[in-house]
């Protein structure tokens, strides 16, 4: 027996549309070729599965099409899938491409608010990162991250207790930890190569900046369990005193 | 209301059912009137410990599935008429706790009860989840080696993160460390991490440390809490803990080698 619908008292209350603002990777594709693109993108993501996983991704294709290089959708949206990502929009895509999404049921964010942004900037894929990174707030911890605990900060992330052995602290931003660092640091998870590690007392299990990382077994003597900065130069890490 | 206290550590063996039965008893001689309750539903200890296991009728899963009432399953300690015990259930696993069960018994409890010691289980599933929960204190038992200390650790993050205070947003539960089976000597030869050194990993305020007895053993296969041996260390440094707990100022005991005859004579201090 179909059940019929309860009478709201007040009609006006069932429903209303808001505006919000959400953040949400943006994947800048530099070129066409797709089983690139795939490895690329399994290292990322084996770098922080948990965070990656079921995350929602928006693909920009302005870079590509100012490169007449041409993409297909379906294809990437397939791989995307695959590896557990699950696209919400493409942006900056031409006629097919969008008629092809829209097939997909993918949304199509119109461009015209960026282009002018886009074109002012050099470089626009390691500007972005940045951008982004700048509309997020930074995350204060106060207490001791624990063995087992993870801290995720969309920004930049400071702790001014320990961070024990065991636990896992992620920034898109920069880290930086008044005390003693001794479980896994990464900075930069979404691949800012700028961001840098700050920490007091350095006994980490692990650093990583943008992807680029060292094991404990890694780290010489020299920089251990003193106050030292961690950044990328060339694609290496340096690892040296504050001052 | 009561203020509940877990005894609790992660790995298994470090002693938290000795420090439960020596810390109930402990309060309950200062005149509180307290409850230590074994969490450990399937490896049943504490009844040994505390010397009641011929006296055990109805235990806490009998209580929590509403087959006795509390004082049917409460027994009165023989030492201490302010000490009571609740023993776990020996035929049944961790499985039959229940979050609403416990939280049902500790608030009854907690009308008449000054204190509620929680012997937690070892590891961080149900039993030492649900034995953590309610707390309001947490007494984390360390040993002084790598990796009890790590385990420590972890419970110390769950007790920050997945206890009842810290979902509801509540002042934090205070945390202490106590410090078991310490021996100086060993130190000194480098084979066992210092006060200091465990102080520093965990960043935690040292309630005491009980240093490595032959008085312990005793007191557990004779049923009887190690805190009643007033002339044994162990019970001394029990003693100490319970004291500090209240807010005695009592220094740390136990921490430096014992000096014998000839180092008091000639020691300096």
């Amino acid at each position: 027996m179909p059940t019929e619908p309860k009478k709201s008292v007040n009609n006006t209350t069932t429903l209303e549309f808001k505006s919000s603002t959400f953040s949400v990777p943006v994947l800048v594709l530099s070129t066409n070729d797709l089983e690139q693109i795939e490895g690329q993108l399994k290292n990322k993501i084996q770098l922080s599965p948990e965070f990656f996983k079921n995350t929602p991704v928006v693909f920009d294709l302005q870079l590509l099409n100012s490169l007449n290089l041409a993409i297909d959708i379906k294809q990437l949206t397939e791989i995307l899938r695959y590896l557990h990502l699950l696209p919400i929009g493409i942006y900056g895509g031409n006629k097919e491409q969008i008629q092809d999404a829209l097939d997909l049921h993918i949304p199509i964010y119109s461009n015209h608010t960026n282009v002018s942004a886009s074109s002012r900037k050099a470089k626009p894929d390691a500007t972005s990162v940045s951008e982004t990174r700048a509309a997020n707030p930074t995350t204060i911890i106060k207490h001791p991250v624990r063995s087992g605990q993870r801290i995720y900060a969309h920004g930049d992330l400071i702790i001014t207790a320990q961070v024990s052995a065991g636990a896992e602290i992620m920034a898109e931003g920069n880290i930086h930890i008044y005390n003693t660092l001794r479980g896994r640091a990464l900075a930069g998870v979404q691949g800012d190569s700028n961001a840098c590690i700050f920490c007091f007392d350095l006994q980490a299990e692990l650093i990583s900046i943008a992807g680029h990382y060292k094991i404990s077994e890694d780290l010489s003597e020299t920089v251990r369990n003193k106050p030292i900065q961690i950044y990328l130069e060339e694609n290496s890490l340096i690892i040296k005193d504050i001052i | 209301m009561a203020r509940i206290i877990v005894v609790t550590s992660g790995k298994g063996g470090v002693g938290k059912t000795t420090t439960s039965a020596a810390i109930a008893m402990g309060l309950a001689k200062k005149g509180h009137k307290t409850a230590v309750i074994d969490f450990d539903v399937g490896l049943r200890n504490l009844d040994l410990i505390m010397g009641c296991e011929r006296r055990v009728v109805y235990d806490f899963v009998n209580v929590i599935n509403g087959e006795a009432s509390l004082n049917q399953a409460l027994i009165r300690d023989k030492h201490c008429e302010l000490l009571y015990i609740l023993p776990a259930s020996q035929t049944r696993d961790k499985d039959a706790l229940t979050q609403e069960g416990v939280g049902k018994i500790l608030e009854d409890l907690s009308k008449d009860f000054d204190y509620i010691v929680c012997d937690s289980p070892a590891g961080i599933e149900k039993g030492a989840h649900l034995a953590m929960y309610f707390a309001d204190d947490a007494f984390v038992v360390t040993n002084p080696e790598v990796s009890s200390v790590r385990d420590s650790d972890r419970m110390l993050g769950l007790l920050s993160s997945k206890s009842r205070r810290a979902e509801q947003n509540l002042e934090p539960i205070k945390e202490y460390l106590l410090l078991t089976r310490y021996s100086p000597e060993r130190v000194k030869l480098g084979d066992m991490l210092s006060v200091n050194d465990v102080q520093d990993i965990l960043s935690l305020h040292l309630l005491g440390v009980i240093p490595e007895s032959k008085a312990v053993l005793t007191a557990s296969n004779a049923g009887v809490p190690v805190i009643l041996d007033e002339k044994s260390d162990a019970g001394q440094a029990y003693s100490d803990i319970v004291g500090r707990y209240l807010g005695e100022e009592k220094p740390h005991r136990f921490i430096d080698e014992k000096k014998g005859i000839f180092g008091k004579l000639f020691g300096g201090k």
